[in-house]
């Protein structure tokens, strides 16, 4: 992380209350599939933003829409006050990473480096000294000399990053630059790209699947499905209240249970009623009554219930998986037509209530976590 | 999801173009019209030539004859009621060449020169032509002549279009024969070949017989050398006065046995190279499988070798099959009285100046080969989905019987390539055969024959480094736009259609398309008629195909986003092309260059039309020099092709080598 010390800090004027980038009522089409449907999304300036979703779900053809790679059939994409809608790659501001890096095979790190650098007036000198300044930022000032075959993965993947900067882009798009690595160097580039990115102030735009990669590096995560987008928000955010069934089953784990509606803070799951986030349905509607496995609470065998208590359930203890940091408990309740309910519980907490399978315990669903969903769409996402 | 009916209205946007774009959409359609103009325009001319006939219109000719005093007193009458009435020109009669003519006084049997009778004539259209001795004439006016002018008259044809080359060409046996020839030659020398190379390339692959790196090099020797050079050493071998005379027991080399023999010769590289792939791609497990199965060899061969082959073969059998029917030089060479389609080209119009019936025969050779090279396509495409689904690949193990077997097959078949070879080179250097033995240079004097002498050869080399040079930049460069434009579908299918063309056409049709295309008076590319350029650009075209599939395989294991890198760098296409593209290609372009040279050097077939006193090359020698008996100095002349293609092919190794050492550090890891 030393390496990033002598980062020069870039700033674009812009008026604050406009955004960097505006991208308004988007479609592509290829023939009669529509991989973005009316998509619309600003993005702040020096924003780090990540379109996350499952594969096919149109976050590569959005990104390449944004750099002009593969123009969208509709809609605008405004870039710093300038309208980019049909302009080709090469008159628009951006750098970019791609999975496969690009680099070129045949000319040394240092070359690759330079080669965006070239051709605007550049002497020499300036850009030996630059790109030795951008060989330090991402910590492969050794290796210069050398080509892109003869260094690592990961260290591939920092010269990519290096040449898609050395312009000063206002933007830096990054195509799953980092699921080409294996899982230790990946966490490692992760900090130090998200660091890079806050020392530069780069407005970014990352595409990932994974969403461990973009809870831990976005400001912002665009969630997309089918070609649209499904939430956008912080990653605390979307975690904690998801928009929609798809987005809290795609980011963390969920249970999911059928219910029905009882009332505008209540619903029945099974035999037993519980109550549970405020929500619009109107009483009798089959929802999903969805909750995260952490938020499942634990009590001890002695627990009784009163008859105060609300949300509990006496639930089985089936598998215990230990997974490091906590148990993971399949519970059933033959309460529940059959369903599973899968809670992570805190090796304290499993220590504390000497909890072992075959047990039969009481859980409670807090009310806040418990969350009413209109159920998936079924039919139409045949592909 | 899919329903796109929901989309807004309201017009698609269209994408501003970069320079970039621009630049290279250009380019992509300069060399689209090169090939158009260089084969789709040619064989354009060549079509309408074939339907363009030529009759006499009797109707359109008067005469008038006067009493023996020179009054006229009868009425004027049609040449067509005179001969109605004396039937001296039949239906076959009035059907004419371009250059047809027919004399008026056979409309007259008492015709006398001596006569004081007097004539007049004149064409009842403006259309109507005759000739008064050598002095054309047309239009509606009288002309009166004396007996002893008429005499001279003669009325030529009207050119219209039909059917009526083809009638001809149908109706008379000595030409449609040939089709029949052809085809059975082709037939039989495509099983012939693909078998033996067939049993080549598996003792290659699948057994552990020694010496692999010099027999593969021996099964491809034929590539470099003409088509017709077995043909003389054939000759040699089983002509007149041929050293194993007797082994063809009383039967003529001259003719179907010498075109067989010949062509398994020539092509046997080419189905070796195509089944030595196809066999080394297929998988080693199914063969560990039915191994374990207890699988008889028999069982495993028929049931495991040749599915896995079956693409291979069906490609090698169409690839031979063209190779043989479209040759030219080896029938033209040993063929005797059997006449094929080919060389009935070559007949017609150098022979006999019939442009026409060559156009006819050269629609007849292409139907075939457009055939072949459909069906070649289809299976190749689905080939390259079957290489890349494979993997594990067949490692033999040492087997005593079956390795040995394997060696004498590879012998056999080596001698047989190796002895032609040899043969030639020894009639070369042979003082005067079969009667003085001695060795001498004397062949090497070609000066001294007919045929074009050394400048001929050093022709060919030029041709064949200019074509090298030409054809790789234009092919490579060509395949970079087509690979690598953005958008315009439509402009690059078109490409890809027209680059695959000449691949479908053969060498003699396109020679005589070039005929017809260039040498008319009226098109401004006339000035490169009989020029080294015509020479360069025909061999480019003819072999223009096989370059730009090898150029586009090379392309397309480049990464697909160095394009956007470069657009998104704010850097400059060629700048990619000229820096990244070329030099992690230059094994490709050495390929292509490599081919293109040796292709150059051998050819026969296109050139033969277009050479000109000035440009005749080494191969066109060969020809001419056995057509007039030299058959000495043609073997010496086909091997010093044959050694100036081999070294070349020694040069392009080193520098391929050399070229792999120095990118060592940037190509392997
Ligand atoms: N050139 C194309 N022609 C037709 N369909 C395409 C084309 N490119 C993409 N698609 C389709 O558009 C949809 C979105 O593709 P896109 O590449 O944007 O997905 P993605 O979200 O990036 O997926 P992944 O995570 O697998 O990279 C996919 O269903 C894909 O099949
Ligand atoms: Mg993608």
């Amino acid at each position: 992380m030393n390496a990033l010390k002598s980062a020069p800090v870039l700033a674009h004027e812009v008026p604050a209350k406009d955004p960097y980038l505006e991208i308004s009522d988007l479609w592509k089409l290829y023939g009669d599939f529509v991989a973005l449907r009316d998509v619309s999304l600003k993005v702040e300036e020096g924003e780090f933003v990540c379109f996350l979703g499952p594969s096919g779900c149109g976050k590569t053809t959005l990104l390449r829409a944004i750099a002009g790679l593969d123009l969208q059939t509709r809609g605008t994409v405004i870039q710093n006050g300038q309208d980019v809608s049909n302009l080709p790659p090469s008159r628009r501001d951006f750098g970019i990473v791609f999975q496969s890096y690009a680099l070129f095979p045949n000319l040394t790190i240092r070359k690759n480096i330079a080669y965006g650098l070239e051709n605007a007036g550049r002497s020499k000198e300036e850009i030996t000294v630059r790109v030795t300044e951008l060989l330090d930022m991402v910590g492969l000032s050794e290796q210069g000399n050398k080509y892109p075959a003869q260094l690592s993965g990961g260290q591939q993947q920092r010269i990519a990053l290096a040449r898609a900067i050395a312009t000063s882009p206002g933007l830096l798009l990054l195509d799953e630059p980092l699921s080409a690595l294996d899982a230790k160097v990946r966490v490692h580039l992760r900090h130090e790209i998200k660091e890079l990115q806050r020392k530069l102030g780069v407005t970014t735009v990352m595409v990932t699947h994974d969403q461990e990669e973009a809870l831990s590096m976005a400001d912002r995560i665009v969630v997309m499905n089918h070609g649209v987008i499904e939430q956008v928000g912080a990653p605390t955010e979307v975690y904690k209240n998801p928009a929609s069934l798809f987005v809290a089953g795609f980011i963390g784990e969920m249970n999911q249970l059928e219910a029905q509606i009882l009332s505008e803070n209540r619903l029945r799951i099974g035999k037993h009623e519980f109550e549970c986030r405020d929500h619009d349905f109107d009483p009798g509607t089959t929802v999903v009554a969805a909750i995260r496995p952490d938020d499942v609470v634990p009590h001890g065998s002695d627990f009784v219930p009163d008859a105060g208590a609300k949300n509990c359930e006496l639930v089985r203890i089936g598998d215990m998986e230990f997974l490091g940091s906590f148990w993971r408990c399949h519970l059933i309740s033959d309460d529940f037509h059959g369903a599973e309910l899968i809670a992570d519980f805190s090796v304290n907490a499993v220590r504390r209530l000497s909890l072992a399978t075959r047990q039969e315990i009481h859980v409670e669903l807090p009310r806040e976590n418990l969350i009413a969903f209109a159920p998936e769409a079924q039919g139409g996402d045949d592909d | 999801m899919t329903d796109a009916a929901t989309l807004p209205p309201g017009r698609d946007v269209k994408p501003r173009l970069s320079r970039d774009d621009v630049m290279m959409r250009s380019w992509m359609i300069v060399i689209a019209l090169y090939l158009v103009v260089t084969l789709v325009f040619p064989l354009y001319a060549m079509l309408s030539k074939s339907f363009s006939t030529y009759h006499f219109d009797l109707g359109q000719f008067e005469f008038q004859v006067s009493d023996d005093d020179g009054v006229f007193a009868t009425d004027p009458v049609l040449a067509s009621t005179l001969n109605d009435q004396l039937g001296v020109f039949g239906e076959a009669d009035l059907r004419a060449g371009s250059d047809g003519r027919l004399p008026a006084t056979k409309l007259f049997p008492d015709f006398s020169f001596r006569s004081s009778k007097m004539y007049r004539v004149r064409g009842t259209s403006d259309e109507a032509v005759y000739l008064v001795g050598s002095t054309r004439h047309s239009g509606t006016a009288w002309q009166e002549l004396d007996s002893n002018t008429f005499r001279r008259v003669q009325m030529r044809p009207v050119s219209g279009t039909g059917f009526g080359n083809f009638v001809t060409y149908f109706s008379t046996p000595a030409l449609s024969n040939s089709i029949k020839n052809s085809l059975v030659i082709s037939t039989i020398a495509t099983v012939l070949t693909v078998t033996l190379a067939f049993g080549f390339a598996y003792a290659l692959n699948r057994s552990c017989l020694r010496f692999k790196g010099a027999f593969r090099i021996i099964a491809m020797a034929p590539i470099l050398v003409p088509s017709l050079l077995p043909g003389i050493a054939l000759v040699y071998l089983f002509g007149n006065q041929g050293m194993l005379k007797e082994l063809l027991m009383g039967q003529s080399i001259y003719g179907p046995i010498g075109i067989l023999i010949g062509s398994v010769f020539f092509t046997f590289p080419h189905a070796f190279l195509i089944l030595s792939t196809a066999l080394a791609i297929s998988d080693a497990r199914l063969y560990e499988a039915a191994d374990s199965l207890k699988t008889s060899p028999w069982k495993t061969f028929w049931t495991v070798t040749i599915p896995g082959a079956r693409y291979g073969i069906i490609s090698a059998t169409f690839v031979v099959f063209n190779l043989v029917i479209t040759d030219f030089g080896l029938p033209k060479v040993i063929g005797g009285q059997f006449n094929v389609l080919a060389v009935d080209i070559y007949k017609q119009v150098i022979g006999q100046q019939n442009f026409e019936m060559g156009a006819v025969v050269s629609v007849v050779l292409l139907i075939p080969a457009v055939f072949a090279f459909a069906i070649d396509r289809i299976v190749q495409r689905r080939q390259v989905a079957q290489l890349s689904a494979r993997s594990v690949p067949y490692e033999p193990k040492p087997q005593k019987g079956r390795d040995r077997v394997a060696m004498i097959y590879c012998s056999v078949i080596g001698v047989f390539i190796i002895g032609l070879l040899a043969i030639c080179q020894y009639a070369a250097l042979i003082k005067f055969w079969p009667y003085d033995l001695s060795l001498s240079l004397n062949n090497y004097q070609f000066d001294l024959m007919d045929g074009g002498g050394w400048g001929s050869y050093f022709n060919s080399i030029k041709l064949g480094l200019l074509t090298a040079i030409v054809g790789t930049g234009v092919v490579f460069f060509g395949a970079y736009l087509v690979e690598k434009a953005n958008g315009f579908e439509m402009g690059r299918g078109f490409f890809q259609m027209v680059a695959m063309l000449p691949m479908a056409v053969p060498g003699m049709v396109l020679g005589l398309a070039y005929i017809f295309f260039f040498n008319n008076p009226a098109n401004p590319l006339n000035a490169i008629y009989g020029t080294m350029a015509i020479l360069v650009v025909c061999t480019v075209t003819h072999f223009y195909t096989v370059s730009h599939l090898t150029a586009v395989t090379a392309l397309k294991q480049m990464d697909r986003e160095f394009e956007s890198v470069s657009a998104s760098l704010k850097q400059p296409t060629m700048k990619l092309f000229r820096r990244v593209t070329v030099p992690v290609c230059l094994p490709a372009l050495l390929d292509i260059s490599i081919y293109l040279f040796v292709n150059a050097m051998t050819t026969v077939s296109a050139v033969v039309f277009l050479y000109s006193p000035k440009t005749a090359l080494a191969s066109i020698a060969v020809l001419n020099m056995d057509d007039a008996g030299d058959i000495a100095p043609a073997a010496a002349m086909g091997m010093m092709i044959f050694y100036t293609n081999a070294a070349a092919r020694i040069i392009h190794l080193l520098v391929s080598r050399g070229l792999l050492t120095r990118t060592q550090a940037w190509r392997f890891r």
